[in-house]
């Protein structure tokens, strides 16, 4: 009986810590509405997500985050469409065609760029690529819009290598043997049997890289700059994460000011949402592969 | 002689993506060993024993990082304290005890979801949850990880949880061991080498992590002891790194920082492969 007892307890502690991860997202969920709902029903719904300027401590306040949602739309295309060719590229490459010793070179270099802390890219980008920018292009500043595509697309590469080479690795042996068995050469075989079958798999790397780009903070607000621009390549632009990040400190609590900045966390946070539903269809179509 | 037979076309196709691939390759290839040298180069040079072993003080004109240094390990411990205990009873509650397939679903749905919202969007619901409460604190910012930090630590153990064998459980059964003496006994020293890799993961990530602990736990640079400095607020090094380049200009300090937080990044790169490694071959055997 005693034990009985005791069992049925160690049970409830584990649920109780099995529940804990279901009640984080529900108390993160209900705080970004709570808190992001009561601005845009004092901006607006339309003045707030396409007004076009964002003016908060003007005398005549301007709450229009058009130019945060564009740029950070835009900055991930563009990190997209530098970063997923190399990054799919370089997967096939270290998935199919490189041998063991340089299989685990390029691997470990890979896995030390997925782990340098982010910071570490903005400080980086600060000092040799905006630099550049402005030498190359001949602009007056180079912390722009292209400087955050291109920190961007370098701290999505490993995202986008990894879970490709996962998905690569898993493809059937005998799919390739096949291949190779009706004439067509390795790397025929590679991209045009091996890849299509992972399809689903390298679709969520893609889509595991979108989030992370369009999440990303500190090394964005390190390198673009920080105006509120519209989005243009050579332009100083903030991003949805660099509007929250770079203002939450001077705003007041409790300001129409602040609230906003709340909203747009829960704008960003939809979104996240939209590209998670995403990866968890490409992920579940693999499993179904 | 397959060369005679393949077409002009298929062989530019061939040679094209072969180009293509070892291109990529060495792009990433080169472009970690530029970072890599670039910030040692430029990092190492500042990293001196007066940098490591004081605060800062505007009165010496000095800066020392030891403050940052000091709340980087407050705040993994704080953090490793509190998440591996609900990670890996969350990880022993999917593979031991759920029945219930909904429930299983429903809690690593949240897993996926926790594991995919930007760090910034930690740190402002971490600044409402936790710093509004009790004040911008290490603890707060530690809080805040042990979210963050969640959905890793439980799945590394549920991998291993899975690799512990079906007939040990039924042997302890078999003996008469209840449930829960089961899992104390026979499944949790099982996946000790999923706990220590998740904590290594947790780690790398704690380290580098800096939009969650700006609002949360702040940037000050006070030397204070473990039970105060939780209490208080702090920057790690990676803060300390982006209030140094960004704010003040010190692109000096914020090198050396930067090149302790490569080699640490590093060493937790090694050390995940080396126990990897090591459990492996234990398992073998």
């Amino acid at each position: 009986m005693k034990k009985r007892l005791l069992e049925n307890i160690v049970h409830g502690v584990f649920l109780i810590l099995g529940l804990i991860t279901v009640g984080c997202v529900l108390l993160i969920t209900v705080y970004l509405v709570v808190s992001g709902i009561p601005a845009i029903r004092e901006i607006g719904l339309t003045d707030f997500l396409f007004g076009r300027e964002w003016e908060p401590t003007g005398d005549d306040p301007k709450y229009g985050i058009l130019p945060f949602i564009l740029t950070s739309v835009y900055g991930t295309a563009g990190a997209m469409v530098i970063g997923v060719p190399v990054g799919f590229f370089t997967a096939v490459f270290l998935s199919k065609a490189a041998g063991g010793k340089l299989r685990t070179a390029v691997g470990s270099a890979v896995d030390l760029l997925a782990g340098i802390p982010s910071v570490i890219y903005g400080l980086v980008g600060m000092l040799v690529l905006v630099p550049a920018i402005r030498e190359i292009f001949d602009v007056p500043d180079g912390a722009s819009l292209l400087a955050a595509i291109i920190v961007l697309a370098v701290m999505i590469l490993p995202n986008i290598i990894k879970v490709s080479i996962t998905a690569l690795d898993a493809v059937p042996k005998e799919y390739e043997d096949a291949s190779l068995a009706l004439g067509a050469t390795p790397t025929e075989t590679f991209f045009r049997v091996s890849v299509p079958a992972a399809k689903s798999g390298i679709a969520a790397a893609v889509a595991l890289g979108v989030g992370r780009a369009i999440g990303e903070a500190m090394a964005v607000i390190m390198v673009a700059g920080n105006v509120a621009n519209m989005p243009s390549l050579f332009e100083s632009v903030r991003f949805l994460t660099t509007a929250v990040a770079s203002e939450m400190a001077y705003s007041s609590p409790g300001s129409l000011h602040r609230e906003a900045l709340f909203s747009i966390a829960l704008v960003l946070f939809l979104f996240i949402m939209l590209i998670n539903a995403a990866l968890n269809f490409f992920l579940k179509r693999r499993k179904g592969e | 002689m397959l060369k005679g037979k393949i077409s002009a076309r298929r062989r530019a196709y061939i040679l094209t993506m072969r180009v293509l691939m070892w291109a990529s390759a060495t792009l990433t290839a080169g472009l970690v060993l530029f970072l890599f040298v670039y910030i040692l180069a430029n990092g190492l040079p500042h990293v001196t024993w007066e940098l490591l072993s004081t605060k800062p003080s505007y009165l010496e004109d000095r800066i020392g990082i030891l403050p940052d240094i000091l709340n980087t390990v407050y705040i993994v411990l704080a953090t490793l304290v509190f998440v591996l205990p609900i990670g890996v009873g969350a990880a022993i509650y999917l593979t031991e005890y759920a029945k219930n397939k909904r429930v299983v679903g429903v809690i690593e749905y949240a897993a996926e979801t926790l594991s995919g919202i930007p760090s910034i969007i930690y740190g402002l619901v971490g600044m409402l949850l936790f710093s509004n409460n009790f004040g911008t604190s290490l603890l707060a910012g530690a809080l805040t990880l042990v979210i963050m930090n969640l959905p890793t630590v439980m799945r590394t153990a549920q991998e291993s949880l899975k690799t512990v064998p079906q007939s040990y459980r039924e042997g302890a059964f078999g003996l008469g061991a209840g449930k829960w003496r089961t899992v104390r006994t026979v499944v949790l020293p099982g996946c000790v080498d999923g706990i220590i890799t998740g904590c290594i993961l947790s780690v790398g990530r704690i380290i580098g992590e800096s939009a969650a602990l700006l609002f949360t736990a702040g940037f000050a640079h006070a030397l204070n002891g473990v039970f105060e400095g939780l209490t208080s607020s702090g920057a790690t090094l990676t803060v300390a790194l982006y209030v140094y380049a960004k704010e003040e200009g010190e692109f000096g300090v914020a090198f050396a920082i930067a090149a302790i937080l490569l080699i640490l990044t590093l060493l937790i790169n090694l050390s995940a492969t080396l126990t990897g490694r090591y459990f492996a071959k234990r398992r073998n055997i």
